[in-house]
């Protein structure tokens, strides 16, 4: 019997689980330079915003022990120069492109869930409502039920169709089962999980904060626990809600270890920062782990470590 | 984004401490002839289960496209920090995870001009190949290299050959002349009739002579030095504001749209905060 690879996120059926991370690919530009993208499961982008951003002010990256602080404060074109340019681009790549949004407002969720409608090889959205680098931090949708809920009803109203909507969640909070139910029952397909920690360097010689905004999102292995985690809490309570877990991947292993704690897919982030080609290796990796250990398919293995075990 | 650009393992040829850097050359096979002045490579530091999830940039310093050991690539490493000093500490035949060649290069005039070139500590670095680069077009090269003390202006004989005069600036004033680069620059510029000023160093000494070239009205071309997490474009920290043709500004990359900048496009000085008026702020 031959090994089966292929992947879904609700109705989005991928030929392999390994997808990159928001905000870690661009709009797949730049590493298309260092394989075809038709080799990722899916591209997910940069989240696109209504209204181009410049972002925040510099420093906005510090390296961390095994990761990194960034607060680049979803610096972007705006929605209209991304459909105009990236959406035909990726298309013509053969790209599955899973577009992640983010708004400030619930409208701008509902008014970017509009846009998307009918796009060429877009497979699905990815909702984000949990960028740390905003603000406001009471506005971090995903970090309250109630804000959660109307940004992902607002998509759902809006989007149309069978696309699959995926709302990526923030670790920093107390009850991420609870986030995740409240999405779900708002309408999301899946969950992404999870965004980046809130964090903060202080840089001991200037005796400042190492960032222009003082705080930024943690990302990198050194985050990896806290999302497998959190994958494998949600998968508990919510065993039929697809998972795309993310959270420090660098290797197949990693992968291999979000995919045994429920997540249907995985995306590698910070990773591709310190290695163009890290998807690439995780994929070969994650296949050659998933055939050794004598699975079938990638969706035996999904949630294999709930399983009772006798003592 | 540098479309000459690949990933490679590299193998470290030699590696030789000069004052207070390290001379670094690596086999690079046929990437060296890629490479031109201004360029950077990207390196994975720290070893396969390193803490240091980033790549660390380093300006090249010289490449050499055939040789008895095939394609190489020159670097100076001032091993100030963790991951610099890892790949310092690297024996011959290691090799490394690179990424290379990246980011715009200094443009070189059509017709010989009179160039300055001026390096500030391992800044100076990539003005060597430029020099030898300008002067088999016919241009006329001087160069100014300043630095703190004299350990760390690096100046090596065989990359002096290009030029027609050298100064020398310390802070300490333990070689050249006592002060800072900027206070030789009006004096080189007018007895040698620059037309254009080529630079490479830090950030506030950059600024520093785009003051000055805008007060003479001449070009200047230099490299920024912003730290980067990725080097190819996808993770966008090493933005600085840039002023476009349209008069706009724009937070681009370092990566992509630099090293290699227009001096008097950037908005200096805009550490911790958005100039007013930049796109999207």
């Amino acid at each position: 019997m031959s090994f089966s690879f292929a992947a879904s996120l609700g109705s989005a059926q991928l030929p392999n689980p390994i997808l990159t991370a928001s905000g870690c690919a661009g709009s797949g530009k730049e590493l298309s330079q260092f394989f075809p993208l038709t080799e990722l499961g899916a591209i997910v982008t940069k989240s696109i915003m209504i209204k181009p951003r410049s972002g925040r002010a510099t420093p906005r990256m510090a390296e961390t022990p095994s990761g990194m602080l960034n607060s680049i404060g979803l610096q972007g074109p705006g929605v209209d120069y991304f459909l105009e340019n990236d959406i035909p681009w990726l298309a013509a790549q053969g790209a599955r492109t899973f577009v992640s949004i983010a708004g400030e407002t619930v409208e701008d969720y509902a008014v970017l869930a509009r846009k998307m409608r009918n796009l060429p090889g877009v497979v699905g959205i990815e909702v984000n409502i949990s960028c740390p680098n905003v603000e406001n931090r009471g506005m971090v949708f995903s970090c309250h039920p109630e804000t959660a809920r109307a940004a992902i009803e607002a998509v759902r109203r809006n989007i149309g169709g069978e696309l699959p909507i995926i709302a990526k969640l923030s670790p920093d909070v107390t009850d991420i089962v609870a986030i995740a139910k409240e999405v779900s029952h708002a309408g999301a397909d899946g969950v992404a999980l999870i965004n980046t920690l809130l964090g903060m360097v202080i840089d001991t010689n200037s005796m400042l904060p190492k960032l222009a905004q003082k705080t930024g999102g943690l990302s990198g292995p050194a985050i990896r626990p806290v999302a497998v985690r959190a994958v494998y809490q949600v998968h508990a309570a919510l065993p039929h809600l697809p998972i795309l877990g993310m959270g420090g991947i660098t290797s197949g292993r990693d992968a291999f270890e979000f995919i045994l704690a429920g997540a249907h897919a995985v995306s590698v982030g910070t990773a591709t920062f310190g290695n163009p080609t890290a998807v690439i290796k995780v994929k070969q990796e994650l296949e050659e782990i998933l055939i050794e250990k004598g699975f079938n398919s990638l969706n035996e293995a999904i949630g294999f470590a709930h399983r009772e075990v006798l003592p | 984004m540098n479309s000459r650009a690949a990933q490679i393992s590299a193998e470290l040829i030699s590696n030789k401490k000069v004052g207070a850097y390290h001379h670094m050359v690596f086999s690079v096979g046929d990437l060296a002839a890629q490479a031109r002045p201004g360029n950077f490579v990207a390196i994975a530091v720290g070893g396969e289960s390193s803490a240091m999830v980033l790549r660390r940039a380093f300006a090249i310093y010289r490449s050499t496209e055939k040789g008895p050991q095939g394609g190489l690539i020159e670097l100076v490493v001032a091993p100030h920090g963790q991951g610099s000093r890892w790949l310092t500490a690297l024996e011959p035949h290691a090799v490394v995870d690179m990424v290379a060649p990246l980011g715009t290069h200094f443009g070189i005039p059509t017709e010989p001009v009179r160039a300055l070139l001026v390096g500030g500590g391992y800044g100076s670095a990539p003005l060597f190949g430029l020099a030898e680069l300008l002067k088999s077009r016919g241009c006329r090269v001087d160069m100014v290299l300043g630095a703190s003390t004299a350990a760390k202006i690096y100046a090596p004989l065989d990359g002096k050959r290009s030029v027609s005069s050298l100064t020398l600036t310390t802070d300490d004033g333990s070689t050249g002349i006592k002060g800072q680069i900027t206070d030789v620059l009006p004096k080189l510029i007018e007895e040698n009739e620059i037309e254009i000023i080529y630079s490479c160093g830090p950030m506030g000494m950059l600024q520093a002579i785009t003051a000055i070239s805008d007060s003479y009205g001449i070009l200047h071309q230099c490299a920024v030095e912003e730290s980067m997490a990725c080097g190819i474009g996808v993770c966008m920290t090493c933005v600085l504001p840039v002023k476009g043709d349209d008069g706009v500004i724009r937070m681009l990359r370092s990566c992509i749209d630099g090293p290699v900048m227009d001096g008097s496009r950037v908005i200096w000085d805009s550490k911790r905060r958005i100039p007013e008026g930049t796109f999207g702020a």
